[in-house]
């Protein structure tokens, strides 16, 4: 039996993804710039994709850039709002938890010349309001943060955060990666004050290598690729049609009776839960004195002590169960996980974490068996500790 | 132009008798080293001489690249086939050629010549002087120096003729396949694959072993290792890859053992079973990547301990190189950047934080007969399941 409990890192397409797809690769390839009829086709595509994709967030089709990704997204989100409005000052507030396509943006902004804040976040992985509060100045132009954490699942109140934010300072300019967290949620960015959001499609069962960035009319980004002046000049390059077309039918059925799966999936994370935690020596992380549904539907993290958390992850592998280390590792270069550590997960449990993460293709089977491998492996594992 | 190189042997002269069985194994490996070249070759064993001969068009830069990886050859030769022994057309040719290679610049030439026919209208001292006077005659930029040319023409007479005057160093040492097999011991660090490439360079064929432990090594630890075969045998020719599942031996050592000892009574299991392998397979003797001192498993104590179990002959061609002598090896093979990626044993559970530096073989031996019950059916279990992949 196959187990594939890896759907934060990625999600098996929907058919009807791969067959619109397959429509753009067979018939329908033109080029969208072409003036021609094979042209004007493949720019209905991108013209309908962008429409699903508005109508979804309630936004302006204007409103949306279609990218390669949810990590092109976040630097264009980043560098490119920075560098339009530093002349508004040269502070940005992040959070010590971000994604590395955040994460790393940041990094290369502050030595460029910007200043960083990075918040803490309390052991279920929140935001700390009254502090983010304290971190905005005068110079602070842009506020970034993640919805749903990739590694744990924690979920921040974005709306109540966003009104604070601005509440303080009018004219923050406040990013939200909702690469985690699009497809989990209803998301409106009008409604909830975001200003711009990075999506990916392959975390929503589309394909890899599409994404877009929703960017706020009236909001200035510079370009951060530049070339032929598609989509008007925000980003260059021949549009990814069959990514864009896979993207859009993916944003159409996972929003298809999306309340009864997101309920489906909240019963498969506390089914989860409740049984791991019978097994010795665990601990899920980042549900202490929360509910289940106040966490992200799709993410459990759990700390399995006296276990290295890749040895587990490549003896549950041989077994057909797929998961994600918490913490990417290797005996040379150790590098243990920022969320984790953010959070206070005790030192000896950075290394001995993984990811089990649920899709709307997930079953209780597939966790039945899952939960049967760790029965089996954890005993056989602990026996040779390290020492 | 160049339509064919004249390749020059390095020890392959001196072997009298087998020589032929030397010509074979050089042939039969340039014919490996040109499988994934552009263009199409054929490799002629003629008169004492190997030529590859390109029968499309080909890559030039690329087809030299794979003949410097070829052991035995001492030099690569550029060279123009002429379809003809007739003077006017040899002369005509080597024309061409200087007009070619050269163009106008100002050099100082001597002509040196061979004919394979002792009937043929010129001997080669008046091909020399007769090919020397044309050249000079047709490129006012040539002048005659025969104490101390700047370049070299050499002409070639047989029943075609042969011109080159580029001699490129080829890597030396001896076709592989001429000097019998070795098992070598392929880990996924830097040293083992420049052992195994300075063995192979003597003419040896290999055969590697890598212990594999699964779920402690992961899938990529493993494919590293059949990556880094693969670049070894880019030099010594294809080679079959013995994945030997190590897992329930450390375990079970780690049961009965005393912890600092592990390492070292692991590796003398390792070398029983590469040994066993090496025997099934025709080898003829092991290779390691050991150095004196690198590690404690690599102390003289350590590698004496490791040394004891085995009966066939160990060749460690590393053994007193500095680390950076090898790393200068590996990164001139290309197996340096394989090497360093991050997914080494993740067994460190079997390491112990001060692992024995002297070992005792009389200790050892007594810790090893903890193992007594069991270690013959689970040594047989791990022969009785490698899986061997062919690396070609």
């Amino acid at each position: 039996m196959i187990a594939y409990l890896d759907n934060a890192a990625t999600t098996r397409p929907f058919d009807s993804v791969k067959e619109i797809m397959m429509k753009t690769l067979e018939e329908d390839y033109g080029n969208p710039s072409s003036l021609h009829t094979k042209g004007v086709v493949a720019e209905q595509y991108v013209k309908e994709a962008k429409n699903i994709i508005a109508s979804n967030l309630k936004v302006d089709a204007k409103e949306i850039v279609l990218t390669s990704g949810g990590t092109e997204s976040n630097n264009m989100a980043l560098i490119g709002g920075a560098l339009a409005n530093k002349r508004a000052g040269n502070h940005i507030i992040t959070t010590k938890m971000e994604h590395a396509s955040v994460h790393n943006p940041i990094i290369y902004l502050e030595n460029n010349g910007f200043r960083v804040t990075y918040l803490n976040v309390d052991h279920n992985g929140h935001v700390k309001l009254d502090e983010l509060l304290e971190a905005i100045d005068d110079d602070t132009i842009l506020v970034s943060i993640m919805y749903v954490n990739n590694e744990i699942g924690a979920v921040q109140d974005i709306a109540e955060i966003s009104k604070k934010i601005k509440e303080k300072k009018k004219d923050i300019i406040f990013h939200v990666d909702a690469i985690q967290a699009y497809g989990k949620y209803r998301i409106y960015p009008k409604k909830m004050g975001i200003d711009m959001l990075s999506v990916s499609g392959h975390k929503i069962h589309g394909p890899k290598g599409i994404g877009f960035l929703y960017i706020k009319d009236k909001i200035k980004v510079k370009p951060i690729i530049y070339g032929g002046e598609q989509q008007k000049g925000m980003r260059s390059g021949t549009e990814n049609v069959p990514g864009i077309a896979g993207l859009g039918q993916a944003v159409k059925e996972i929003y298809t009776d999306h309340e009864e799966k997101i309920e489906k999936l909240y019963e498969l994370k506390t089914y989860f839960i409740n049984e791991v935690n019978k097994i010795e020596e665990v601990k899920v992380n980042g549900v202490d004195g929360i509910s289940v549904k106040d966490t992200a539907c799709h993410v459990v993290s759990v700390s399995f002590g006296g276990i290295r958390s890749e040895v587990l992850l490549h003896a549950l592998a041989e077994k057909g169960v797929y998961v994600s280390a918490g913490s990417a590792c290797s005996s040379n270069h150790p590098q243990l996980s920022g969320t984790l550590q953010a959070i206070g997960v005790a030192k000896d449990l950075l290394d001995s974490t993984l990811r089990f993460s649920f899709s709307v293709f997930t079953t209780r089977e597939e966790l039945d068996y899952a939960l049967e491998c760790l029965n089996e492996i954890l005993p056989k594992l602990r026996k040779y500790r390290r020492h | 132009m160049f339509k064919a190189f004249l390749i020059k042997y390095a020890e392959i002269g001196i072997k009298g008798k087998n020589r032929y069985l030397f010509e074979n194994a050089l042939r039969d490996q340039i014919k490996f080293a040109l499988k994934d070249v552009e263009g199409e070759f054929d490799v002629v064993k003629e008169q004492g001489r190997i030529y590859v001969e390109a029968l499309s068009e080909f890559d030039f830069d690329e087809t030299v690249d794979a003949l410097k990886r070829v052991f035995g050859i001492a030099s690569i030769c550029p060279t123009m086939i002429v379809d003809s022994n007739e003077w006017d057309v040899i002369t005509k040719s080597a024309g061409e050629f200087v007009k070619n290679v050269y163009g106008d610049q100002s050099l100082t030439f001597k002509v040196k010549a061979k004919r394979a026919d002792k009937h043929y209208e010129r001997t080669s001292p008046e091909i020399c002087v007769d090919m020397g006077a044309h050249l000079v005659d047709q490129f006012p930029n040539l002048t005659v120096n025969v104490h101390d040319p700047d370049i070299y023409i050499y002409v070639e007479v047989r029943t075609r003729t042969y011109i080159y005057s580029h001699i490129i160093p080829g890597p030396g040492g001896m076709p592989v396949g001429t000097n019998g097999k070795a098992m070598l011991l392929l880990s996924g660090g830097i040293d083992s694959p420049v052992a195994g490439y300075m063995i192979s360079k003597r003419g040896v064929r290999l055969e590697a072993t890598y212990f594999h432990a699964p779920p402690y090594t992961s899938e990529r630890a493993k494919q590293k290792v059949v990556d880094l075969a693969k670049l070894v045998a880019r030099y010594a020719g294809p080679m079959k890859l013995h994945v030997v599942n190590f897992t329930d031996i450390q375990l079970y050592i780690y049961d009965q053992c005393p912890h600092d000892e592990l390492t070292i009574i692991m590796r003398r299991y390792m070398m029983k079973i590469a040994e066993k392998l090496a025997e099934e397979n025709n080898c003829l003797g092991l290779i390691t990547g050991e150095s004196i001192g690198q590690v404690a498993s690599q102390t003289m104590q350590s590698l004496a301990a490791t040394n004891d179990v085995c009966t066939m002959p160990v060749y460690r061609p590393v053994i007193g190189f500095d680390k950076q002598d090898i790393v200068d090896i590996a990164e001139k093979i290309n197996t340096y950047e394989t090497s360093i990626q991050p997914y080494e044993d993740c067994c460190t559970i079997f390491v112990a934080k001060h692992p024995v530096t002297k070992p005792s073989l009389k200790v050892i031996r007594k810790s090893e007969l903890n193992l007594e019950e069991k270690i013959d059916s689970l040594l047989e279990e791990a022969l009785n399941t490698v899986e061997t992949i062919l690396i070609d």
